[in-house]
C-alpha cells in the first residue's frame, strides 16, 4: 500500500508522458488479443446470432438467415423446459451450496483450532477429490450409486439413488464431493493470514474455541466466504458435466435437465440462434446472480 | 504431547480439560467420517482398477481380489490401436502447454496493470474482472460458430486456443505483482540500465513465483476439467482430451459391456498426474491460494 501510495506521489510531477509504452504494449497486447478473440468477440456473436431466425421461401426454399429481433427471446421466454431446468439448479443451488460451504468452513475451522491432530494429512486428503475431474468424479460415483456394482449395494439396492425426485441430490453430493476441499482451503488460507494476537487476546478473557470460532474468525474471514459463494453459484448455474454423465446411468436426467444442456440439445437440432439467446439469458442470469450476491454481503458488512 | 498442546492453547479457567477432551473427540470423529467421505471413492477406484473383469462384480468391492492391476492397463492400452494412451497425451499437452502460456500472458498483464501507470488500465482491469464473472461454458457454443466460419471446429486449436485466456489470472497476478514486487526494485533495475521486459523476466517473475504457480496450477486444472468446449468442438477422437474420451466409452458400456473396465481403470490412471502435481507443488500454490481471498 504505502509503495503504491509513494509510486503515485512520484509519478505525478511527469504524469503527461506514459513512460515505457513499448514495454506495456509487450506485456499486455498478447492477453488483450486473445481476450478479444476469444470472449468478447464470443459474446458479441452470441448476441448477433440470437437476433436472427430462419425464413423460408414456402415449404421447399432455401433456408435463409434474416434479422429477427428479440423473436428469439421471445421463444426462450416461452420454453417451458428451459425455465424448468432454471428452476431446477437454482433449487440444486439453494441446498447444495450451502451445505457445501458450511462443511468447508467448519473443517477449515477445525484445522485451523488446536483441536485436531495431524492437520497436513486431513488438508491432503480433503483436497484430493478436486483434482479428479467433474466427469471422472461422475462416472466413478454413476458405480457407487449403482444398484448391483456398488460397493454399498446393500444401501443402493434398498434406496434408488437414481430416480427422477433422487438425482438432482445424488449429483449435489457429487459436485459437494470434489468440491468441498478446495473451498475449505481457500477459508483455511484466509485463516491462516488472522493476526494470531486477537486469539489470544480472547482466550485471556475465557473465551472457549467455538466462541473465537463464531464471533471472530468467521466474521473476518467474510470475503474469502463471499468469494467460494461466488464461484459455486456460478458454478450451479453451468452444471453440465455431471448430469451429462449421470444420463449414461440412468434415464431420469433429461436432454434438457439443466440450462447448459438445454442449450446443447438446442444446438444440435440445430436452433443455433434460440441456443444462442438461452446461452446469453443465462450468462446474463449468472451475472446478475453473482453480482447481486456480492452487493447483498457488501451491505450487510457495512450496515 | 496432550499435555504441551493444552498449554499451547492456554486453557485459562479450571475444569477446561474435560470439555477439551470432549471437543477434541467430537473434532477428530467430524475429521475422521469427512476423510472417510472423500478418499473411500478414490480407494474403491482403485481396488476396482486391480480387479479383472468377472471379479469387479463378483468380489467384495472394497478389498483386493487377484492383483491384476498391469494386465488391466496394458489392455487398456492396447485397446483400440491405443486410443486411450493418445487421450491422455492431448490432455497433457492440451492442459500442459495451455496453462503455461496462459500463465505467462496473465502474468505480463496483471503485472504492467499493478506496475504501470497509463491511461485505460482501470478499464482494462474492469473488464478482465467482468471476464471472471462471465462463465467459460456460456462461450463454448458461440466459440463453436465462430471457428466454423473459418472451418476450424474438430481441431487441436479449437480446444486449444479459447483455453489460453485466463481473467482470474490476471487479477490474481495484479494482486501478487502489487504485494510482492517494490517500486524501488525496478527504479534500481532502471538505473543498471535494465531493459522493462528483462527485468520482468530477470526478477519479478521470480518474486511472483508463488502465484504463478497458482496460476498455472488452477488453469491447469480448469483445462484438464474442461468438458463443454470439446465436447461441443471436436469429432474426431484421435483429438478428444481424456474427459471426454471416457465419457464417450462410459456412454458405450450398455452396447460393449467389456469397455466397463477400460472406464473404470481409464479414470484411475487419469486422475493421477493431477494428483501428483498437487501434491509436488504444494508448498508454492497454497501461498499463492489466499492470496485472491485477502483482497
Amino acid at each position: 500500500m504505502t509503495a503504491e501510495s509513494v509510486a503515485v506521489a512520484r509519478a505525478k510531477p511527469r504524469r503527461s508522458t506514459v513512460k515505457h509504452k513499448g514495454s506495456i504494449a509487450f506485456f499486455i497486447v498478447p492477453f488483450a488479443a486473445l481476450f478479444a478473440a476469444f470472449y468478447l468477440l464470443p459474446i458479441g456473436w452470441a448476441i448477433y446470432q440470437s437476433l436472427l431466425v430462419v425464413e423460408r421461401d414456402g415449404t421447399f426454399g432455401k433456408p435463409v438467415e434474416v434479422f429477427g429481433g428479440l423473436t428469439q427471446y421471445l421463444l426462450v421466454f416461452q420454453n417451458q423446459e428451459f425455465w424448468a431446468s432454471v428452476g431446477r439448479v437454482l433449487l440444486f443451488g439453494a441446498v447444495q451450496v450451502p451445505v457445501m460451504l458450511g462443511a468447508a468452513l467448519v473443517l477449515a475451522l477445525l484445522l485451523d483450532s488446536p483441536l485436531v491432530k495431524g492437520k497436513k494429512f486431513f488438508r491432503l486428503a480433503f483436497f484430493v477429490p478436486y483434482a479428479v475431474p467433474g466427469v471422472i468424479a461422475a462416472i466413478m460415483w454413476g458405480y457407487l450409486y449403482s444398484p448391483n456394482l456398488s460397493p454399498f449395494s446393500a444401501l443402493t439396492s434398498e434406496f434408488d439413488f437414481l430416480s427422477p425426485t433422487t438425482v438432482l441430490w445424488s449429483i449435489a453430493n457429487v459436485v459437494t464431493w470434489v468440491y468441498v476441499g478446495y473451498n475449505m482451503l481457500i477459508i483455511y488460507s484466509a485463516l491462516l493470514a488472522l493476526p494470531q494476537e486477537i486469539f489470544e487476546a480472547a482466550r485471556l478473557d475465557g473465551a472457549n474455541q467455538w466462541q473465537i470460532a463464531w464471533s471472530i474468525k468467521i466474521p473476518l474471514v467474510a470475503p474469502a466466504i463471499t468469494l467460494t459463494a461466488i464461484f459455486s453459484i456460478i458454478g450451479t448455474l453451468q452444471l453440465l458435466a455431471e448430469p451429462q454423465v449421470f444420463r449414461s446411468f440412468t434415464s431420469s436426467v433429461s436432454s434438457t435437465f439443466t440450462p447448459n444442456l438445454a442449450v446443447y440439445a438446442t444446438s444440435a437440432v440445430p436452433n443455433v440462434s434460440l441456443a444462442a439467446a438461452m446461452s446469453v439469458v443465462l450468462a446474463l442470469a449468472t451475472f446478475a446472480l453473482s453480482f447481486a450476491f456480492l452487493k447483498f454481503t457488501q451491505r450487510k458488512a457495512d450496515s | 504431547m496432550t499435555q504441551a498442546v493444552t498449554t499451547k492453547a492456554g486453557a485459562p479457567k479450571q475444569g477446561a480439560p474435560k470439555e477439551k477432551l470432549a471437543s477434541r473427540t467430537a473434532a477428530m470423529i467430524v475429521m475422521g467420517v469427512s476423510t472417510l467421505y472423500f478418499l473411500v471413492p478414490i480407494w474403491w477406484l482403485f481396488i476396482s482398477s486391480t480387479k479383472s473383469r468377472e471379479q469387479f462384480g463378483s468380489t467384495g468391492a472394497l478389498w483386493f481380489a487377484d492383483f491384476n492391476l498391469f494386465k488391466n492397463i496394458a489392455d487398456l492400452v492396447a485397446y483400440n490401436d491405443g486410443v486411450y494412451l493418445k487421450w491422455m497425451l492431448n490432455s497433457i499437452l492440451y492442459a500442459g502447454s495451455g496453462a503455461l502460456l496462459g500463465t505467462l500472458f496473465a502474468a505480463m498483464c496483471g503485472y504492467a496493470l499493478a506496475k504501470y501507470r497509463f491511461p485505460g488500465r482501470e478499464l482494462i482491469f474492469n473488464v478482465v474482472l467482468g471476464g471472471v464473472l462471465v462463465p467459460a461454458t456460456a462461450l463454448a457454443l458461440p466459440l463453436f460458430l465462430i471457428f466454423s466460419q473459418f472451418n476450424a471446429t474438430n481441431t487441436f486449436w479449437s480446444v486449444f486456443l479459447p483455453s489460453i485466456v485466463s481473467p482470474f489470472g490476471v487479477y490474481l497476478a495484479r494482486i501478487f505483482a502489487s504485494a510482492s514486487v517494490p517500486d524501488e526494485l525496478l527504479e534500481a533495475a532502471r538505473l543498471d540500465g535494465a531493459s522493462e521486459v528483462r527485468t520482468f523476466f530477470a526478477v519479478s517473475r521470480r518474486l511472483m513465483t508463488p502465484a504463478l504457480v497458482t496460476i498455472f496450477l488452477f488453469q491447469f486444472v480448469a483445462i484438464w476439467n474442461n468438458f463443454f468446449l470439446p465436447l461441443i468442438m471436436l469429432r474426431d477422437q484421435a483429438l478428444f482430451p481424456v474427459t471426454l474420451g471416457l465419457y464417450q466409452w462410459n456412454s458405450q458400456v450398455n452396447q460393449i459391456p467389456e469397455i466397463r473396465t477400460f472406464v473404470i481403470i481409464g479414470a484411475f490412471l487419469s486422475i493421477i498426474p493431477l494428483i501428483i502435481a498437487f501434491l509436488s507443488l504444494q508448498r508454492f500454490w497454497r501461498g499463492g491460494l489466499g492470496a485472491g481471498s485477502v483482497k
